[in-house]
């Protein structure tokens, strides 16, 4: 096992209606989640009957190994799965994506007594994760984190506010970073656990229905195995390599907008007269889904580059990561924009996914760590490799 | 110990800063450039290049300190590829 390759499994022959790629993953989402999306937004929530076909298709954790419920699903084709996911609902891509950093983390930096409790229910879909980094005072900023972990007789004590939280109103195990007295570290903590507090944030303007949160710990009491991964100047790693898989998720999500705004805006114009001709047949309505397709190529391409490296084990993925969520997040809010053009007032109506998609492409640029910082990041990496061209 | 390991090492430290002056002997952290994302790619770096799983207890400051140290945990964990 790698930083990057934390399930090196057996080949497997997976169940009848498992989603093992693209392909039925495609056909998962064209079945149970595309005809329904709306809905779940307008309900701001993804219901309880979707989740457990979630699990049933093996889509929460197919990167474990094979007895942690997953198949050792690699991250190109991870990524390949939740770009699917995403073309159909950004809400359910994104519960996909924190239960993703959850479980990875448990399986990379647990020990083995916390990869035997946690990844077989974190595999099947009995336990879901979340992800607790953002607070009201610290979103990207994760120097600014406030929420603490004292040691206290062989354990932790946590105290503090996470907000923004993805699927937190559902979510039964929460991935927490908290300030201790020597870095940041991460601490698993059941939503049961004394002291824990879960606020519905809802009415949000995008993942409408992704069950976001504010969570609060007071003074909630940890034992020593709530602690995950290494102690010392290497705990930073752990969110590090958390947010690089969240953004990659988040990166494949965006496309998939992008993918949806395409598909939606192309069956349009085809349909759509004006002046007695198809909408499509208009050479500004062409150059959109020409734009369209290409952005779509060139971030898919960007995807599996970052995916291949992560496969083989290269920390040339995290910039090529940055790159790809960079790129997706602000094609899809461009090209979410235009869909809804092309759409005209139609667009601006619940009766056509593209509003929806419109909302959902824009919180992609803010999540995972804003496109400020994606930039700031990518010019420094460049500026310090002095090699901006390989 | 092995020269290549070491070598090798500094080739990826100096590749990152092309401007640091380093040896193999050299602590990087006195010179102030690694942060998280830093030590993350070192050890994906070591992990990947030397074909070594490096566990949770020796994710340790001093074990990362020079290219020296880092070669010494490479042996211990896989004593070919070091030797390689």
């Amino acid at each position: 096992m790698t930083l990057t390759d934390p399930a090196p499994a057996a080949p497997i022959a997976p169940a009848a209606g498992r989603v093992t790629d693209r392909r039925s993953a495609r056909a998962f989402v064209d079945t149970h989640v595309v005809p329904r999306a709306d809905a779940y937004d307008r309900e701001g929530r993804v219901p309880e009957d979707l989740l457990s076909q979630v699990a049933e298709a093996g889509l929460w954790a197919p990167f474990l190994p094979p007895g942690s419920g997953g198949i050792g699903m690699d991250m190109v084709t991870l990524g390949e799965v939740h770009e699917e996911v995403g073309r159909g609902c950004s809400s359910l891509r994104s519960l996909l994506t924190v239960h993703t950093m959850v479980a990875w983390t448990v399986q990379r930096w647990g020990t083995a007594a916390q990869r035997d409790r946690w990844t077989p229910a974190l595999g099947s879909g009995a336990v879901l994760g979340a992800f607790c980094l953002s607070e009201p005072g610290a979103g990207s900023d994760t120097a600014g984190i406030t929420t603490t972990a004292v040691e206290s007789g062989g354990g932790w004590v946590l105290n503090g506010v996470k907000t923004w939280t993805t699927g937190g109103q559902r979510a039964d195990l929460f991935l927490v970073f908290a300030r201790t007295a020597a870095s940041i570290g991460a601490f698993l903590v059941g939503r049961d656990a004394p002291g824990v507090r879960v606020r519905p944030i809802d009415d949000m303007l995008g993942t409408r229905a992704s069950m976001l949160a504010e969570i609060s710990f007071e003074d909630v009491e940890l034992g020593p195995d709530a602690l995950l991964g290494p102690s010392g100047f290497t705990a930073g790693m752990v969110l590090t390599g958390t947010l690089d898989l969240g953004r990659y998720s988040v990166a494949a999500g965006s496309l998939g907008i992008l993918q949806a705004c395409l598909e939606a805006s192309s069956a349009y114009a085809a349909h759509r007269r004006v002046g007695g001709s198809p909408l499509r047949d208009l050479p500004l309505i062409q150059a959109k889904l020409s734009d369209m397709v290409t952005d779509a190529r060139a971030a898919r391409l960007l995807l599996a580059e970052a995916g291949r490296l992560k496969d083989a084990g290269d920390s040339a993925t995290l910039m090529a990561t940055w790159i790809a969520k960079y790129f997706a997040s602000t094609a899809a809010v461009r090209h979410a924009a235009e869909a809804v053009q092309i759409h005209g007032a139609n667009g601006c109506s619940p009766d056509f996914p593209v509003a929806r998609l419109y909302r959902d492409a824009k919180v992609m640029e803010i999540i995972e760590g804003s496109n400020e910082i994606q930039r700031i990041t990518i010019a420094g990496q460049a500026e310090r490799e002095k090699t901006p061209c390989p | 110990m092995s020269v290549t390991a070491i070598d090798q090492i500094l080739a990826f430290v100096r590749e990152r800063y092309p401007q640091a002056e380093i040896d193999a002997s050299q602590d990087i952290f006195a010179l102030g450039f690694v942060n998280s994302l830093f030590a993350m790619e070192l050890v994906m770096f070591v992990e990947k290049t030397f074909e070594v799983t490096i566990p949770n207890e020796e994710l340790r400051i001093d074990n990362f300190r020079t290219a020296d140290t880092m070669a010494t945990l490479v042996a211990r964990l896989a004593p070919d590829a070091a030797a390689a």
